[in-house]
């Protein structure tokens, strides 16, 4: 194969095998829903997916099925579907468009969406906990919560090996083997360990790619746009987790980065300013809002999306396969605390980011949707700002609800912030120079 | 002699700014937006030539700016209203390092550094309270000329607290004080005394310092000067000028580019 004929393979091909395997999940859940199969309704922080597809339960993501309504901008039916209804026009955006779809019948723009046979939950989000209320009151399914012990001190976490760690490990690896009773009851199959480490394994690579992707991303030009091109791999990262198909994504994705790292070949424009994103995106005018930065030339290298979105593959944790159920309850715990901490604990961690990354600018977006993860980010900016001298800019609007976008607000303010960079950049070219 | 100009197209008002190379203003124009902003930013940049008695061949460059800035079809390049009041405030009090722009929907507090650049800058979310609009909502509930907003609301003595923080809601509390028996005055006080304390927040955000610059419309309401000055413990810069100042923040950036041929730092196309 030619270098030409190579590029012209692999420059892509995360993104195009990423929206087939979108397309392929859907079809799934279209048909569990026409045959009144089963499904197992989680959400994105603390999936369990490793025990789910150890029963291969379908897996449905209330969450992102909502923001694919906001992203194929039909987002306001649902959401006005449920303030009919009742639901109040300030809680969660997921949420309302979530019951806007059940109140149709789990119509959905990309297939039906069966009901639930099971939801499974952590307290990652407390929103989580009163949606799957909802369900159980629509459907009576059955609900499995997991409680997952947070960060005891501001900041201060524990590690394996410390005290108050294997407690809080033994109290999730037990609510694991509740969870294991449940799936048999409702599936009607036994555990099978052996496909449970298979499970794990397809997990442990998936980890392992998404690491060296990001890591990847330092390049100078970043390879792919953490928003855009990052969704694309964070929706096979959660739907896919633990799955043949979702590990041979990630491989080949990293064959895709890794080429484009060694041939100089970045993100679709000339990189001027590289910038790191705080929030969840704006998924109302998800291409434009990317545009309004990249028309300056600004890349976003990195994301905080990217890590406590990414369902249980941030900090590539590796699964222990001698002792499965306690290695999964580790995973779980790390990753669902580090996810809660990614809202509150984040200051160390841009920090670094922006160093790693060779960050110029740091973009905020919180959202009237969710007060969760929008709460600290004020404080944050703060911080980087004066600590740290990082430039940054604070935009709020919404990931799902159009009412309270203003692009026209957004695009003067992303533009001064962008004149500001310009002017930083000139005034150090000139004290060089 | 070089001229450059600076169009400011806001939401409300349009204004124009002429300076020479000397960096003085030689005209400038103030009109109505209203409906149609490519016309209101020709009109008073054809109002400001004629002030300044030159013709339009003579202006070397034009910076359009404000939320119409893309509409100032005659303008050269576009530079955001932030930048520009901040380089503006610059020019007319060196020592500014914080400006408070308060315009017909827009709040904004800029930090900026001694070339005027911005440091930081924080403006008012989607809502429209703590803007001219708010002011506009209570001038209207009152029946009201705005212009005497101010003068009336400094013979206020006991201000009523204005709850709401929302424009269209405000109107109606502000009747309803005046329903509860209130003076016109004291409402008005009370008016004034929210739109300073949610002003004063925003500042707060990018840091309040001593020097600071009030511009935009709003500048030019006494009540509004003497609520913030209270609020904040300190004097503001004020000059017959400052709702001119986005205008001359462009004008000033377009001479810079006369003067020395480096582009301004907006320049993107919408």
């Amino acid at each position: 194969m030619t270098t030409a004929e190579a590029t012209k393979d692999l420059v892509g091909r995360g993104n195009r095998e990423g929206a087939a395997l979108f397309r392929d999940w859907f079809v799934e859940l279209d048909n569990t829903a026409k045959t009144g199969g089963l499904s197992a309704y989680v959400f994105v922080m603390g999936s369990l997916n490793e025990i789910l597809k150890t029963f291969d339960l379908p897996v449905v993501f209330p969450e992102i099925n909502s923001l694919q309504t906001a992203v194929r901008r039909v987002a306001h039916e649902y959401l006005e579907e449920a303030e009919d209804y009742g639901y109040s026009p300030d809680i969660c955006g997921y949420v309302k468009a979530d019951v806007g779809s059940k109140l149709r019948g789990g119509e959905h723009p990309m297939g039906q969406i069966p009901a639930p046979s099971l939801s499974v939950l952590t307290n990652a989000c407390n929103t989580y906990i009163k949606w799957a209320e909802i369900w159980d009151r629509m459907y009576g399914a059955p609900t499995f919560t997991i409680d997952i012990p947070g960060t005891r001190q501001a900041g201060g976490q524990t590690w394996r090996g410390d005290p108050d760690f294997e407690a809080d490990r033994k109290y999730v690896e037990v609510q694991l083997t509740e969870l294991i009773t449940v799936c048999e009851q409702v599936t009607g199959k036994k555990f099978d360990i052996d496909k449970f480490r298979e499970v794990l394994t397809h997990a442990n690579t998936m980890s392992r790619c998404w690491n060296r992707i990001l890591e990847l991303n330092r390049a100078r030009p970043s390879l792919f746009n953490a928003l855009t091109d990052g969704t694309i791999f964070l929706g096979v990262a959660n739907g896919f987790r633990g799955t043949e198909a979702g590990a041979r994504y990630f491989e080949r994705l990293v064959e895709e980065m890794e080429y484009k790292a060694a041939h100089g070949i970045g993100q679709t424009i000339e990189e001027q300013y590289r910038l790191l994103f705080v929030g969840v995106p704006c998924y109302p005018i998800f291409r434009r809002f990317n545009e309004l930065f990249t028309d300056w030339g600004g890349t976003f290298v990195n994301s905080t999306y990217l890590w406590f979105a990414s369902g249980g593959t941030n900090g590539g944790f590796q699964y222990d396969l001698a002792d499965p159920l306690a290695s999964l309850a580790e995973g779980v715990l790390v990753s669902t605390r580090d996810a809660m901490d990614a809202m509150f604990h984040q200051n160390e961690v841009l920090a670094d980011m922006t160093e790693d990354f060779d960050i110029d600018g740091v973009i905020y977006h919180p959202i009237k949707s969710c007060r969760t993860v929008s709460t600290g980010l004020a404080d944050s900016r703060k911080h980087l700002t004066e600590q740290l001298g990082i430039p940054s800019l604070f935009i709020e609007s919404d990931m799902m609800d159009r009412r309270v976008v203003s692009e026209a607000q957004m695009k003067n303010r992303i533009d001064a912030f962008f004149e500001g960079l310009a002017s930083r950049r000139q005034a150090l070219a000139g004290a060089e120079g | 002699m070089a001229y450059a100009a600076g169009v400011d197209v806001g939401s409300t008002q349009t204004k124009a700014v002429i300076i020479d190379e000397d960096r003085k203003i030689v005209g400038r124009s103030l009109i109505d937006t209203g409906a149609n902003v490519i016309k209101a930013a020709e009109s008073s940049y054809v109002a400001a030539l004629k002030q300044a008695h030159i013709d339009e061949e003579e202006v070397e460059y034009v910076v359009g700016t404000g939320y119409g800035r893309y509409r100032v079809t005659f303008g050269n390049s576009q530079v955001t209203e932030i930048s520009c009041h901040g380089r503006g405030a610059v020019h007319l009090f060196p020592d500014t390092k914080t400006v408070l722009d308060m315009g017909g929907q827009d709040t904004k507090a800029i930090a900026v550094n001694p070339e005027g650049e911005i440091v930081d800058f924080c403006m008012n979310d989607k809502c429209a309270a703590g803007t001219g609009r708010f002011l506009q909502a209570a001038a209207a509930a009152l029946d009201i000329p705005l212009d005497d907003l101010g003068p009336l609301s400094l013979r206020g003595d006991k201000p009523v607290k204005i709850s709401t923080t929302c424009t269209v809601f405000a109107e109606s509390e502000v009747l309803a004080w005046i329903g509860k028996g209130k003076k016109i005055e004291d409402v008005l006080w009370g008016v004034h005394q929210s739109i300073a304390t949610r002003s004063v927040g925003l500042l707060r955000r990018v840091g309040i310092n001593d020097e600071i610059t009030f511009t935009g419309g709003v500048s030019l309401n006494e009540g509004m000067v003497k609520a913030l000055e209270d609020r904040l413990e300190r004097k503001l810069n004020l000059s017959d000028d400052s709702h001119y100042m986005g205008a001359l923040g462009a004008a000033m950036f377009a001479l810079d580019h006369v003067m020395t041929g480096r582009a301004p730092v907006g320049s993107v196309t919408s």
